[in-house]
């Protein structure tokens, strides 16, 4: 079984170790969540700590200065791992499923669980799924609005694989960035917005 | 009693019906992002309706009733003669909607569960690790934190949040709580904000509610302690907000640590001078 961690008697005074000073709240906070988090199951404790774009878009409340956006920007969207075959688009039936599915990355997930990119939790995508969140924009009929073409492609598939190359303080994860989710199942979820007979767009 | 403790069985028995409705996907006609509305949540303020009368949380408030009451622990002491939950020792009206606050005994600022935590230890002699060993509910087992916790909140049934904001340790605390809801970290990049931060998201058909508002605020702490049909056990909002890191990618937060104290702080402070209904029912 396993045990829950506590901190009932913590450090009173984090201040008083010299970690973070009084009135630097940000400061405080981070030191605070350092004491308090401590790894379950795949996630692990270093989880906490921000990386620089994180941090950049933390700092600044989402509104960096533009100079530092645009370089971080182009940092993110050179790592991009494009797909190795230069062939975008996928099959559409298994992007609709990866599209439903949630799983990943959650404690409650073993290492070697199959991800799924949650994208119902935030958008509206296929015709037939009413249950869908409204925390990003609708994708329905993606590719008969904004077109079929391989710029089109390139832009979903940077969008998926990391949705900061693009936006820095973007709400939406980076799926291909972040290891959740493979090559493969990245074309899929781009035919799934971007093939004609897709449900999206057919319908 | 007896005739009412089978009553509230019965609706026990019907909340389990629920959560199986639940799962059932929503079959309705096609929404447009911005009109849908969400039947699961229609369908559950139906039964809300239905069971104002029998509300389940009085079960757990018995129980914790027996536990404040009772000469427990090594030191053989109850909460009842012990316990100052910052109106007084064994002071409970009015309590729970005035926390988290600051104490001086433990120079901390301390939420509800946290402080009743602190006393089982500090006066009746627990141990810290045994308390964390199994601190939420799950099928018949109702930790004994969880119990007192509802049983202490229903002291302040109907009674205005009234969270005070005069020691510097509670604004201290306060101010922290904010900075942590915006901290976005991990492999999604995921903060309180992001799901919590704006007007009238979902996720899938869940709303959510924007924290930063005091309406919105007032809509995560209402209710909580909270009967959940979902699975049909009473949980704390540290169970709330356990799961929230779940969902966060994050990992686990201490059981009573100060970062969640932080973000109650954050919310109860929002939701100042609003009306607490009591412990609840929650989907
Ligand atoms: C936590 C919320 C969230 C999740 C999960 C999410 N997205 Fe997004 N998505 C957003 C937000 C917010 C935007 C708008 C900001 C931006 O463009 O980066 C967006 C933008 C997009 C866009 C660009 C839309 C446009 O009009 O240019 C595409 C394409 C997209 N998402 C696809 C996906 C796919 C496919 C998945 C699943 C792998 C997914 N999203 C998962 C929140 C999310
Ligand atoms: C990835 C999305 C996500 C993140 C991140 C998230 N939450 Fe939640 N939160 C939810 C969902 C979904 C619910 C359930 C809403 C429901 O049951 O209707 C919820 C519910 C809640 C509730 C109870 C609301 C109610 O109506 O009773 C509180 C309080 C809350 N969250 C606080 C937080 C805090 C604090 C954080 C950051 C530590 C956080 N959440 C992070 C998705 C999220």
């Amino acid at each position: 079984m396993k045990t829950h961690k506590i901190t009932l008697f913590c450090a009173a005074s984090l201040l008083a170790t010299g970690i973070a000073h009084a009135g630097d709240y940000r400061a405080q906070a981070i030191a605070l969540i350092k004491h308090d988090f401590h790894t379950r199951g795949i996630a692990t404790a270093d989880r906490i700590y921000e990386d620089g774009v994180q941090a950049v878009c933390n700092y600044s409340s989402d509104k960096p200065p533009a100079t530092i956006a645009a370089r971080l920007q182009k940092d993110q969207f050179d790592a991009i791992k494009w797909p190795s075959d230069g062939k975008y688009l996928g099959d559409w039936k298994s992007g609709e499923k990866i599209a439903q599915s949630g799983r990943g990355m959650a404690w409650n997930y073993k290492p070697n669980n199959v991800n799924g990119g949650s994208c119902y939790n935030c958008h509206q995508i296929g015709p037939k799924e009413t249950a869908f969140g409204t925390v990003g924009p609708s994708l329905y009929q993606f590719g008969k609005l904004r077109g079929y073409g391989e710029d089109m492609q390139k832009y979903v598939w940077s969008k998926i694989y990391n949705a900061k190359a693009t936006n820095l303080c973007s709400a939406m994860p980076r799926m291909g960035y972040s290891g959740t989710l493979t090559e493969k199942q990245i074309k899929d979820l781009a035919a799934l917005l971007l093939d004609p007979n897709s449900p999206v767009n057919k319908e | 009693m007896k005739k009412r403790i089978g009553a509230l069985m019965a609706v026990m028995a019907m909340s389990a019906a629920f959560a199986a409705h639940a799962q059932q996907p929503v079959k309705k006609a096609a929404p447009n992002a911005a009109g849908a509305t969400d039947a699961t949540t229609a369908d559950f303020e139906k039964f809300r309706d239905v069971l104002e009368e029998d509300n389940p949380a009085e079960l757990f408030e018995a129980r914790g009733e027996e536990l404040w009451k009772a000469k427990r622990g090594p030191h053989n002491v109850s909460l009842a003669e012990t316990c100052d939950l910052g109106l007084g020792v064994g002071k409970l009206k009015g309590a729970y909607v005035q926390l988290p606050r600051y104490f001086a005994d433990a120079d901390a600022v301390m939420d509800a569960e946290r402080r009743i935590a602190y006393c089982m230890v500090k006066h009746q002699g627990f141990k810290a690790e045994d308390l964390a060993k199994k601190p939420f509910s799950s099928g018949n087992y109702t930790p004994e934190l969880v119990s007192l916790t509802t049983y202490v909140a229903g002291h302040s049934r109907k009674m205005k949040f009234a969270v005070p904001q005069k020691h510097p340790k509670e604004k201290e605390t306060y101010q922290i709580g904010k900075e942590i809801f915006a901290y976005r970290a991990g492999p999604w990049d995921f903060s309180c904000s992001t799901c919590h931060g704006q007007e009238g998201m979902r996720i899938r058909t869940q709303n959510l509610p924007n924290l930063s508002t005091s309406e919105g605020a007032l809509r995560a702490v209402q209710g909580w302690p909270g009967y959940r049909m979902t699975g049909g056990v009473m949980h704390t909002l540290q169970w709330r907000l356990n799961d929230c890191f779940r969902q966060q990618r994050f990992p686990e937060p201490n059981y009573v640590s100060p970062s969640l104290t932080a973000l109650l702080s954050y919310m109860t402070v929002n939701a100042n001078g609003q009306m607490y209904k009591g412990p609840g029912i929650k989907r």
